[in-house]
């Protein structure tokens, strides 16, 4: 004879399987909440780092956006140290808007050929070697950059052949698959039929591709621009490898330079932890996470744009 | 004006041109990567230490760090993405909570990755002591891998048709047990293959890893396989410079005299690890399919 208490309990209790759902959906959302607390811990821990040269070692914002040399560990004339940042802020956005103007008719010219005038030299040749091409290691664009690309800038150019003509000729070509893959998913997201009709309006190949493909996918398009950009912007090694790494304003295209990664890369390594030379460095991976926020910002406003049309 | 006609010729022909262009270029690269790289490889080459000053070095224990950093990169990254996916997917409402949590994600996976290398270095390496490591390495990795290992998992279970779930609710299967017996098994096949790409991905990354496995490779005894040993190959805690950090770190230094040739090599190895994972992604994701779902 059961007790209403155990009866109670009996009928109340979860079954097997519904402890097993529970279990199933606090573990599956755990794993999710624990990629956003890593997302909050690195904005966090660089947040905090960067912001330490303005609180901490009291450098003004102005002085290190705007000032021009850059040689943390020496005081100036005024007592104040030299942290100006602007010649990397200069060099990261000169190679990564300069390669993204060279990427991009290529891309798209490439993406177009694939898409709408060969979809089958397109699916056998160039597909599989733009998915390759996305796949290769940026170290091993920068080394073919060091033993090709230097060398030929420095036989046509003269001088050391580091620089920022050698690195966007990198990036260019790493940012190249990148864009081109994307942009054929921005045209293949153009409905058939808007060819269809362009075409039995009696207008030209071009015509349809230029007046109707490409209108219909600019919001594709630029999204994959932005996004081959945002990759320029954050790529470290590549680039520090042919840039040349002279923490000054570049003269020309072809004097060696430097990029907020390529100092990162060559500094973090040999300044003490805590120190306004290491601070100063955090500072600059600070400019570039709050960056790669923008061109986050940049797409997301592309795609909500490109939607309402 | 041009009439319409010519213009279309013309427009079309350098379309050509530069489609033709591109795939010089493209080839030229990878042409130059093998031609150069092919005759460096050697058993010596692969299997040998390096050598920080002498010609005739090799790649062996740089070759075996990448691997193992890969498999460990993998072991933590796949369960957590896998558990963020199914949530993401299965039980995600549509509402504030989950569209923030996918811009976090989004965010990650647009962090640059020697950002990402940084915050390691800050957080295991000096805060959590772990010291230049292939642990510190390994969760580097993971943080990378992390938001495009779990979108690609999301697109696989979204390949899935609805009336399988419907299929197993009606059976009278909790949600939970329709995923695991129902969604992933049929998901299984798109699901590694996401994995194998996102490995090639993993085994060529640098940036991330200089400040966080290090950039030395102490040398190793393949017969002791006791992973508190320091010189075992299975310690975690022992710095471990991979194949692409190893590129990176000879050409910058610039002492190694035949550096040239074993960046060349390694740039090889590299590329020729990529194509075998891009063909064996689509090779087992092909083969599985048939397999598991008798098509």
């Amino acid at each position: 004879m059961k007790t209403t208490e155990q009866l109670e309990h009996q009928l109340k209790r979860h079954s097997k399987a519904a402890k097993l759902e529970i279990w199933g959906k606090f573990i599956s959302f755990s794993a999710l909440l624990l990629i956003v607390a890593v997302v909050v811990a690195i904005i966090g821990f660089v947040a905090s780092k960067g912001l330490a040269t303005f609180f901490s070692n009291h450098v003004s914002l102005w002085d290190f956006l705007s000032g021009k040399s850059w040689n943390p560990g020496v005081t100036d004339a005024h007592g104040k140290p030299e942290v100006g940042a602007l010649p990397m802020i200069v060099g990261s956005f000169l190679i990564t808007v300069l390669s993204a103007i060279v990427a991009t008719p290529f891309a798209i010219g490439t993406a177009v050929f694939m898409n709408e005038i060969s979809p089958n030299k397109g699916a056998k040749i160039l597909q599989p070697v733009t998915e390759l091409l996305v796949g290769i290691p940026s170290v091993v664009y920068g080394f073919i950059g060091l033993s090709v690309v230097v060398p030929v800038t420095r036989a046509i150019f003269g001088g050391s052949g580091f620089g920022i003509l050698s690195g966007t000729c990198v990036l260019f070509v790493m940012i190249l698959p990148t864009v081109t893959s994307m942009s054929v998913d921005a045209l293949r997201a153009v409905p058939r039929y808007y060819r269809e009709a362009s075409l039995a309006l009696g207008a030209t190949q071009w015509q349809t591709i230029y007046k109707v493909v490409l209108r219909a996918a600019t919001p594709g398009m630029m999204t994959a621009v932005v996004f081959g950009m945002a990759r320029a912007f954050g790529e470290a090694l590549a680039v520090q490898m042919v840039i040349g790494n002279a923490a000054l304003m570049p003269g020309s295209l072809v004097d060696p330079a430097s990029t907020l990664t390529s100092v990162l890369t060559t500094g973090i390594g040999n300044t003490v932890m805590g120190s306004l030379q290491n601070n100063a460095l955090w500072s600059l991976a600070l400019v570039l996470l709050l960056m790669s926020l923008v061109f986050n910002l940049i797409i997301r406003l592309i795609g909500r744009k490109g939607r309402l049309q | 004006m041009m009439n319409p006609k010519t213009q279309n010729k013309v427009a079309i022909g350098t379309l050509y041109g530069i489609a033709g262009l591109v795939v010089l270029i493209l080839m030229a690269l990878l042409g130059y990567i093998l031609v150069s790289g092919l005759p460096q490889l050697s058993w010596h080459f692969l299997t040998a230490p390096a050598k920080a000053f002498l010609k005739g070095g090799g790649v062996g224990i740089q070759l075996y760090n990448s691997f193992y950093l890969l498999i460990l990169a993998m072991l933590i990254s796949f369960p957590i993405a896998l558990g963020a996916a199914i949530y993401l997917y299965e039980y995600a409402k549509d509402n504030w909570v989950t569209t923030t949590i996918r811009t976090a994600i989004e965010i990650l996976s647009s962090l640059p990755s020697v950002v990402v290398g940084l915050f390691g270095f800050l957080f295991f390496v000096v805060k959590l002591n772990l010291g230049f490591s292939i642990l510190s390495g390994a969760f580097a990795l993971t943080f990378f891998n992390l938001p495009l290992l779990t979108r690609s998992i999301e697109d696989s279970l979204r390949t899935i048709d609805t009336t399988q779930r419907e299929g197993g609710l009606a059976l009278g299967l909790s949600r939970w047990e329709t995923v695991t017996r129902v969604i992933l098994p049929a998901a299984v096949p798109s699901i590694l293959t996401g994995v194998i790409l996102s490995a090639g991905r993993v085994f060529g990354e640098a940036a991330a890893l200089i400040y966080t496995a290090g950039q030395s490779a102490p040398a190793l005894d393949f017969t002791d396989w006791n992973p508190f040993n320091i010189s075992s190959p299975l310690n975690p805690m022992r710095p471990a410079e991979t194949l692409a950090v190893h590129i990176w770190k000879i050409n910058s230094e610039g002492i190694m005299p035949d550096a040239k040739a074993i960046s060349s090599g390694s740039s090889a190895v590299l590329v020729l690890a990529i194509l075998l994972f891009n063909f064996a992604a689509r090779y087992l994701g092909k083969r599985l399919y048939k397999r598991l779902t008798s098509a």
